[in-house]
C-alpha cells in the first residue's frame, strides 16, 4: 500500500496549562491541532491572549507541551527545535552586531564558520532589499528594513518551517502593506513552508494557502478555512469580492470568540 | 524592492566633553573666587582655613613630596581595582551560570556591605602590616560590590526573548553567555565600573591613612598633625582631580569597548 506523502508539518491535539501556584492551572491551548503541506503559508488568527504564540513556543521546543505530538514529515519531533526557524514578534536585532552579523547568528550558532555564515547570509541582502545595509547596525535602519533583516536571520537557517509570529505587528500601516506586498513576492519565488501569526485579517487572507482560526482561550481550532485565490497575488485582488467574502467569513468567526472570550 | 528610507552613514562618534565640563566647571570657579574672598576679607587664620591661592602656592612648592606620595597611592588604586575586577567578573559569571551559588552567594554579597570599614581597616595594618597587601585588600572590598552587583544584574536583565531567540537556534547555555548575556551585561557593567572608580581612590586614601609608609593617606595624616591644613587641603585637591581622570578614563574605555551602546542611545532618544 502507497502511503500518501505526510504534511510537512502537523500538530496533534496540543494541550497546555500553566501552573499557576496554590494548585491552579491556566488552560491555554485545549487539543490544537492543524497541518501545513510542503510549500504551504498557513496563517492563524485568533483573540489576543489565545495561546498563539504559546503554541510557536511548543512547536519550537522552547516549552513543552502538558499534552500532544508535533510532527515533521510524518515524525514527532515534539520539543526539537531544529526543524524549525523562529521569528519573535520583536526583531531583536543584537546592537552590538552589524546587521550581517546579525542575520547570520543562527548558521553561526549553529556551527558554522563566520565566514560560511556571512557569506551564506550576504547572498540573499538583494532579495531582502538590504544591500548596502552588510555593515550598518540595527538603530541606524527603518521598522520595515529591521523586520526584513530579521526574517533574513530566520529565512538563511535552512530549518523545515518558518514560524513568524505577528512579524508586521508594530509597522506603521503603510510599511506593512509594503511589507505584505513584497512577503507575497519572494514567497512566490522561494518554497518555504511557514506559519503565521497575525492579528490582521487582510494581512492572513492576501498572503496565506489556509487561515486556521482559534478560538479564545483556551485555544482550539475554530475554522480551517482555504484561500483559493491564484498566485502571484496583486495588492488589487485584496478589492475582489471573493476578498471580501473570506473576509466576512472570518470576521464573523473572530467576532463570536472575542464575544465569547469577554462573557463571563 | 527600492528603499523608500534612505539612511545616514552614522555619524562619527564626537566626544562631547567641552559642553558637558564647561558648567561644572564655571560652578567650581566661582565657588572658589568666593573662598578666597571671603578668607581675604575675614582674616581667617590660614591654620583654620588657608585660602586656596596659599593651597596651590604651598601645594607647588611640596610639590614633589606630592607627587612622591601620590605614584604608590596610584599604583595600590590599579592593583586594588584589578583585583577586584578579576574578583567581580569571576563570581558574577559563576553566579549567572549557578542557580544555586545565586541563592548562596548573593545575600552574603550583600551583608557584606554592612561591615564598617573604618573598624575593619585599622586591623588590617595589624594582620598585614604597613605595605601595599592591606591596601589592596581595602580598596578590593570597597569597590567589588558595585562592580559584581552590576555584572550579576546585567547578565540578569538580560530580554528573555532574545534569550529565546538563541535556544530556537540551538545555542546551549554558554552560547546563550556569549553571544547574549555578556554583551547585553556590558552598559550596565561600565556603569557600575564608575561608581567602583569613584571608591577606588578614596578607599586607597584610606586605607593609607591609618598606617602606611607612603602614599596620599599618610601624607594627609602627617600634615594635619604638624597643622599644615593648606597641605592637608592640597593633597585633597590632588585626590580629587585623580578620581575625575580615572571616572573619566571609564567613559573613554567604555567607547572603544562597545562604540553601539552610546550610538543606539543616542539613535533612540533623537
Ligand atoms: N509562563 C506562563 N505562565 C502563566 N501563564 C502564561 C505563561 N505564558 C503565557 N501565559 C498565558 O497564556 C495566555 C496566552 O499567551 P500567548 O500565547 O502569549 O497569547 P497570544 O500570543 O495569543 O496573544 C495568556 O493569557 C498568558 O497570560
Ligand atoms: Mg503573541
Amino acid at each position: 500500500m502507497v502511503e500518501a506523502t505526510p504534511p510537512k508539518i502537523e500538530l496533534r491535539g496540543i494541550c497546555k496549562s500553566f501552573p499557576l501556584g496554590h494548585g491552579q492551572v491556566r488552560s491555554v491551548l485545549d487539543d490544537v491541532a492543524f497541518s501545513a503541506q510542503p510549500g504551504e503559508f498557513v496563517a492563524v488568527i485568533g483573540p489576543s491572549g489565545c495561546g498563539k504564540s504559546t503554541m510557536f513556543n511548543i512547536m519550537a521546543g522552547l516549552e513543552t507541551a502538558s499534552s500532544g505530538e508535533v510532527l515533521v514529515d510524518g515524525d514527532v519531533v515534539t520539543g526539537q527545535h531544529e526543524h524549525f526557524a523562529y521569528m519573535p514578534q520583536k526583531d531583536l536585532l543584537f546592537p552590538w552586531r552589524s546587521i550581517l552579523e546579525n542575520t547570520s547568528l543562527g548558521l553561526e550558532v549553529a556551527g558554522e564558520t563566520k565566514k560560511i555564515a556571512r557569506a551564506r547570509a550576504a547572498s540573499l541582502f538583494a532579495a531582502f532589499g538590504l544591500s548596502g545595509f552588510e555593515d550598518a547596525h540595527p538603530f541606524e535602519l527603518s521598522g520595515g528594513m529591521r523586520q526584513r533583516a530579521a526574517l533574513l536571520r530566520t529565512v538563511v537557517q535552512g530549518r523545515d518551517v518558518l514560524l513568524l509570529d505577528e512579524p508586521f505587528g508594530a509597522l506603521d500601516s503603510l510599511t506593512r502593506t509594503e511589507m505584505q506586498s513584497w512577503l507575497q513576492g519572494v514567497w512566490s519565488q522561494n518554497a518555504w513552508t511557514a506559519v503565521l501569526i497575525t492579528h490582521d485579517i487582510r494581512e492572513a487572507i492576501y498572503l496565506a494557502d489556509r487561515v486556521v482560526v482559534l478560538s479564545a482561550r483556551p485555544a482550539s481550532v475554530r475554522l480551517n478555512l482555504t484561500i483559493d485565490l491564484p498566485r502571484p497575488r496583486a495588492l488589487s485582488m485584496t478589492t475582489s469580492a471573493e476578498f471580501a467574502g473570506y473576509e466576512r467569513t472570518l470576521l464573523t468567526t473572530l467576532h463570536e470568540e472575542t464575544r465569547s472570550s469577554k462573557a463571563p | 524592492m527600492k528603499n523608500s528610507i534612505t539612511v545616514k552613514p552614522a555619524p562619527a562618534p564626537r566626544i562631547r566633553l567641552l559642553p558637558a565640563l564647561a558648567p561644572p566647571a564655571a560652578l567650581l570657579a566661582a565657588l572658589v573666587i568666593t573662598w578666597q574672598v571671603a578668607v581675604t576679607a575675614g582674616g581667617v587664620q590660614p591654620a583654620i582655613l588657608p585660602s586656596p591661592q596659599r593651597i596651590f602656592q604651598q601645594g607647588w612648592e611640596a610639590r614633589t613630596a606630592i607627587w612622591e606620595n601620590t605614584l604608590p597611592t596610584l599604583h595600590e588604586t590599579f592593583l586594588g581595582f584589578a583585583v577586584s575586577l578579576t574578583v567581580a567578573w569571576t563570581l558574577a559569571i559563576l553566579i549567572d551560570f549557578s542557580p544555586g551559588l545565586r541563592r548562596a552567594l548573593v545575600p552574603l554579597l550583600v551583608a557584606s556591605q554592612a561591615i564598617p570599614l573604618i573598624a575593619i581597616a585599622p586591623l588590617m595594618v595589624i594582620w598585614f602590616g604597613f605595605g601595599m597587601l592591606p591596601k589592596v585588600i581595602v580598596i578590593a572590598l570597597v569597590t567589588f560590590f558595585p562592580v559584581a552587583v552590576g555584572l550579576i544584574d546585567g547578565f540578569n536583565r538580560t530580554d528573555r526573548d532574545a534569550i529565546n531567540l538563541l535556544r530556537s537556534m540551538g545555542a546551549n547555555r554558554w552560547k546563550q553567555f556569549v553571544y547574549v548575556r555578556l554583551p547585553s551585561a556590558l552598559p550596565s557593567f561600565f556603569t557600575a565600573l564608575r561608581i567602583g572608580i569613584a571608591y577606588a581612590v578614596t578607599g586607597a586614601i584610606f586605607a593609607e591613612y591609618v598606617g602606611a609608609e607612603r602614599g596620599l593617606g599618610i601624607y594627609m595624616a602627617m600634615m594635619k598633625n604638624s597643622f599644615r591644613t593648606d597641605l592637608v587641603l592640597a593633597a585633597v585637591a590632588v585626590t580629587a582631580f585623580v578620581s575625575v581622570c580615572l571616572f573619566l578614563l571609564t567613559y573613554v574605555a567604555e567607547r572603544a569597548i562597545i562604540p553601539w551602546h552610546s550610538k543606539e542611545r543616542r539613535s533612540r532618544h533623537g
